[in-house]
């Protein structure tokens, strides 16, 4: 469980990333954190001939609030946001899911752009900041773009990231006072990862929800009638009304065909907007 | 922390002899990182190894090709010439004889099997040379079910057999008499494949000393002197010629407990090629080369009287023994001894079981801490539970109906077991006492607020230790544990040294082979080093296996140091200038009617000062080796009660263990601290049979869980911090009343977590008969029940 051989490159700004990323040969990989792709180049099954370790770049570590949106360089940790490091717009939210990503060794290095970037659908951040409306920053040669959460994941491992792009920031919006988070996942053990995910964000008073099942072995499924789980309307006692047949209809729409999955993901939905209620 | 032991006042700090909680002596290097393992063993001009392993569980092979630049550093079976296969046969009557090859010639058999080698300065650049040959394989239907190996038709691992049964194995008394009895059970139960998983791989580095003629083989192993029996066959060279080096183990299980293939590789490719060669196991290796083990099918009837008396037993059992045989246990123990062991503790007048050793195309099935009895308790301790709901009685009184009591000790069960002494029944009532079966009956009437489901669960095992000659030569493995021998030799300056053939992997033996010496000479255990881990430097042992070292090397170590107490006696007296019937070894010194001699002083003469002894003096001198064996070698039978108590969550599946309780008979405890230490480990590897470990294989005989993302073992969070009562009834046949306790903290877990959750479960009309039971599987079988109860329209 040795990487195969590979050139080495860790840039000190953004311009420089970007001309690795064009002049190499053969494969480019990005590293962060590097807590997926150690064990994946270990086992051999990513063989890049160039790695470029983005963690040198100061520009990716900050962090700031702009308005009413919060943005996070793509080099922040999960431990930064834990600890509290970095600024706060959704109410402790996100410091909560930080906290109870896989464990603490993870999150001393894994960062926030890694994880979006490998696109695991089991990933806590996957689910979480597409439920809190997030959107990301994108940086190739010619540009940035800008693409929401919702659009981001296209399947296991897949994402909307093109070669010679990198993911430079988050940018999370301000949750209002009165919207309810819910996030619950189910894992076999502490640590481990999910094999389901409900991430809700609700607001009662706007009549609004998202509502996010995730660690489907797949993008996300973000519902978008929201209010047909809650029988025709979101209002103070949503939690109450939670109608289940219509999340396993979801799921089922989705192609979870094994009946205990949807079982499993329908109660821990429930359990997400219990905690949001 | 719970235990009132921990709270009350340590022993006296004098007292380190047998029964004082002192801390272990090797901690001092270990917890600081300063252990010395395999992998931190650096030679000269060393090498590392990595294997070209087979992709494929079942196919032929057509060609290796071997790209031109490597030709000098990669080696096929081609190359092995005049190396013989791994050959491990029992004497059982009808065993089938199979070959394991040191690199795959022909066929390969099971996925990861080693076909070819490769060496080059680094792990990585070996494994870059690895990837880079190619293999013509021809693909066959795989072995892949245990069950389905033996129908008829079914593909087959050894084609000159004609079947897939390595043994079948059989035993039955009485059964017809059975057949009328009220109550009748009948259930399907399985174990799990699992993998050991020591903290420590295995890890292999060879070398060659020219100047001794002589091979060293440093590997992280359990029995040093078996892995050179089984070098030598192998190799054909005189034992003399090899040398086993076996430094700080990270834990074995069992998985150290057996020659490697990798080790016969690595012998031979450093005297081939003249530098020091390393492999150093990796995880997927590990998950999916080598380590396997457990994996157990039951078909049990238990008959028994409506006041839950047993009356017999009726059981077929498969074990899933993989591809070949391992060395020295073979293919045929864990199955062979279901048909012994399953009665268990249990009286009963009838007993019929039929069990198979099949051959399927995955890796050998391999002897892991508590060997067949994890699999045999699951089983015979979930159909006790059922008999009790039959009956409409508590599980705990069925249990107590059927367990001897200590006026019947000795015991000799069904099957002719000798269980030595204790009080079975006694340590059930201390553990449904402790977990407070009636405050949980209630607790279950009044319901959970969270809608989380209680259930509390039980077992109790009995674990054959140190079993010896008479039990072994019936097997006729190629190894049979004889006398075990210790040598005990007293330094010029009055230390003490201990050398024994058996190797510590986790079990405190430089501390618990001192105070066994310290019980006899009174030396202080910080002057008491043991050497042990090297052939030159031990006796022979089969080593450290079956939970046989401290009875047997323990007894040992006590033999000699008696020998060396008689002969201090011998010397002191002289020095005292009194007769030898009147002195005593009284605290590290020879006491005489007016005046007393130390140890110490004994040594200093003896070794520098031999002008102050008088002529007549017992030339024998300060070291002695002597050898031992209890009286009666057919075993210590240690055993305890597991009661837990679970909540389960039914929409998720997930289980809690909210509360464990071990009450436990290991007879006299040498180190009540290091079996407290034995039974937390054991509970942790139960658990993981109970709820997390697996190891799922697809119809082509691909193992699916190959890293530690997938495989799933207990960690901190998941293992609560047991109740332990410790009882110590002393063993009548060995030194001091101890017996063998490493395994058995492993053995019951999974039972009593079974029954618990069955409990819980059991209002749903669901039942879970299968380890691991995962969230899954019991959202599964919840669903299922309700499918049933209410049948669509």
């Amino acid at each position: 469980m040795k990487p195969a051989p590979f050139s080495y490159e860790r840039p000190r700004d953004i311009a420089s990333a970007m001309s690795v990323m064009t002049g190499a040969e053969g494969m480019v990989k990005i590293i962060a954190g590097g807590q997926s792709l150690g064990p994946m180049l270990n086992l051999r099954l990513v063989a890049p001939d160039t790695i470029l370790d983005i963690t040198g770049i100061a520009e990716l570590k900050r962090a700031g609030i702009d308005g009413s949106e919060l943005t996070l360089g793509a080099c922040v940790t999960h431990a930064d946001i834990e600890d509290g490091r970095v600024p706060d717009i959704t109410r402790g939210a996100m410091q909560r899911v930080a906290s109870n990503i896989a464990y603490r060794a993870i999150r001393n290095r894994g960062t926030l752009g890694g994880s979006l970037s490998h696109a695991d659908p089991s990933a806590d951040w996957v689910s979480s900041l597409t439920a809190l409306g997030a959107s990301l920053s994108l940086r190739s040669a010619t540009g940035t773009r800008r693409v929401a959460m919702k659009d981001f994941i296209l399947g296991a491992l897949e994402s909307v990231i093109e070669a010679g792009e990198m993911l430079e920031a988050v940018h999370i919006p301000v949750m209002s006072p009165s919207a309810r988070w819910g996030y619950v996942k189910s894992c076999r053990k502490t640590g481990e990862f999910a094999h389901a995910i409900g991430a809700v964000l609700i607001d009662p008073d706007a009549g609004k929800a998202r509502i996010v099942i995730g660690a489907v072995e797949a993008a996300p499924i973000i519902v978008e009638q929201t209010d047909e789980l809650f029988g025709g309307r979101i209002d103070g006692v949503f939690a109450s009304r939670f109608d289940a047949r219509v999340a396993d209809r979801l799921l089922a729409q989705a192609g979870m065909t094994d009946a205990t999955d949807r079982h499993i993901h329908v109660a821990v939905l429930r359990k997400a907007i219990a905690e949001a209620a | 922390m719970r235990n009132e032991r921990d709270i009350a006042p340590a022993s006296p700090a004098s007292r380190q002899g047998v029964g004082a909680r002192v801390p272990r002596k090797e901690d001092d290097r270990l917890m600081r990182g300063r252990g010395q393992f395999v992998g931190d063993i650096r030679l000269a001009g060393l090498q590392d190894v990595a294997f070209v392993r087979s992709p494929l569980a079942h196919a032929r092979i057509k060609g290796i090709h071997i790209p031109e630049r490597y030709l000098d550093v990669v080696f096929t079976a081609e190359h092995l010439v005049g190396i013989k296969p791994i050959r491990a046969v029992t004497s059982l009557v009808g065993f089938k004889v199979s070959d394991q090859p040191i690199l795959a010639t022909g066929k390969v058999r099971q996925v990861g099997e080693l076909i070819a080698m490769c060496v080059a300065p680094t792990r990585a650049e070996a494994e870059d040379i690895a990837a880079s040959v190619t293999l013509d394989l021809e693909e066959l239907p795989a072995v892949y079910d245990m069950r389905k190996a033996l129908e008829p038709g079914a593909p087959l691992v050894h084609e000159h057999w004609g079947d897939n049964v390595f043994l079948e194995s059989f035993f039955e008394t009485n059964i017809d008499s059975a057949f009328d009895a009220p109550i009748k059970v009948t259930r399907e139960i399985s174990t799990a494949r699992q993998c050991m998983s020591p903290l420590e791989g295995r890890g292999v580095v060879a070398t060659y000393d020219h100047r001794l003629d002589q091979l060293t083989l440093y590997s992280g192993s359990q029995m040093p002197h078996i892995v050179r029996n089984g070098l030598s066959d192998c190799l054909e060279m005189d034992q003399g010629q090899i040398r086993i080096v076996s430094p700080d183990v990270g834990g074995g299980f069992g998985h150290k407990g057996i020659l490697l293939p990798e080790e016969v590789c690595l012998s031979w490719l450093t005297m081939k090629r003249g530098f020091p060669v390393r492999w150093i196991e990796d995880r997927r290796e590990h998950l999916t080369a080598a380590a396997n083990c457990r994996e157990h099918f039951y078909k049990i009837t238990v008959y028994a009287d409506r006041d839950g008396t047993l009356r017999g037993i009726d059981c077929e059992a498969l074990v899933d023994s993989g591809a070949y045989s391992s060395y020295p246990f073979s293919a045929c123990l864990e199955a062979a001894q279901v048909v012994s062991i399953l009665p268990g503790p249990y009286k009963m007048p009838a007993y019929r079981c039929r069990t198979f050793s099949v051959a399927t195309n995955k890796c050998p099935i391999l002897p892991y801490r508590g060997v067949a009895r994890t699999g045999v308790c699951f089983a015979l301790e979930l159909m006790l539970d059922l008999v009790a709901v039959e009956a409409g009685l508590e599980p705990g009184t069925v249990r107590l109906r059927n367990l001897p009591g200590p006026e019947q000790m000795p015991f000799d069960n069904i099957t002719k077991k000798h269980f030595d002494s204790g009080d079975y029944p006694e340590a059930m009532r201390r553990a449904l006492k402790q977990i407070d079966i009636d405050a949980i009956r209630a607790r279950q009437r009044k319901g959970e607020d969270d809608g989380r489901l209680i259930g509390v669960g039980m077992s109790i095992y009995c674990e054959q230790a140190a079993h010896g000659t008479s039990v072994y030569s019936g097997w006729g493995i190629p190894m049979v544990p004889g006398h075990e021998q210790a040598t005990a030799r007293m330094t010029p300056d009055g230390g003490l040294e201990l050398r024994v053939g058996v190797h510590s992997h986790g079990q405190g033996m430089e501390t618990t082979m001192a105070q066994v010496a310290n019980e006899l000479l009174g030396i202080d255990i910080t002057k008491i080093r043991l050497v042990h881990g090297d052939t030159t430097m031990t006796p022979y042992s089969t080593g450290t296996w079956g939970s046989r070292a401290m009875v047997m090397a323990g007894g040992a170590v006590a033999t000699a140091c008696h020998e060396l107490a008689e002969r201090a006696k011998k010397i002191g007296a002289k020095l005292l200038q009194v007769d030898e019937a009147d002195v005593v070894l009284v605290d590290g010194e020879i006491r005489g009617p007016n005046g007393s001699v130390t140890l110490k002083e004994i040594a200093h003469t003896w070794y520098r000062r031999p002008q102050d002894l008088p002529g007549d003096v017992d030339p024998a001198g300060l070291e002695a080796t002597s050898g031992y064996k209890p009286k009666r070698d057919t075993g210590t039978f240690s055993y305890a009660a597991h009661a837990v108590t679970v909540a389960i969550d039914p929409d998720l599946g997930d289980v809690e263990i909210l509360d464990y309780v071990i009450v436990e008979d290991g007879g006299t405890l040498v180190n009540p601290m290091i079996v407290d230490g034995q039974i937390y480990g054991g509970l942790a590897q139960g658990i993981g049979t109970a709820l997390y470990e697996e190891m799922p294989f697809d119809r082509a005989g691909q193992p699916l869980n190959t890293t530690l993302a997938d495989y799933l073992l207990p960690g901190p969070n998941e293992v609560p911090e047991p109740w332990l009562d410790h009882m110590e009834t002393p063993s009548p046949y060995t030194k001091f009343g101890v017996k063998g306790i490493g395994e058995g903290g492993a053995i019951a877990p999974p039972a009593a977590i079974g029954n618990a959750i069955n409990d819980a479960l059991r209002g749903l009309g669901a039942e879970m008969l299968h380890s691991p039971i995962t969230p899954k599987r019991i959202v599964e079988a919840i669903l299922a029940a309700r499918k049933a109860e209410r049948p669509a329209a």
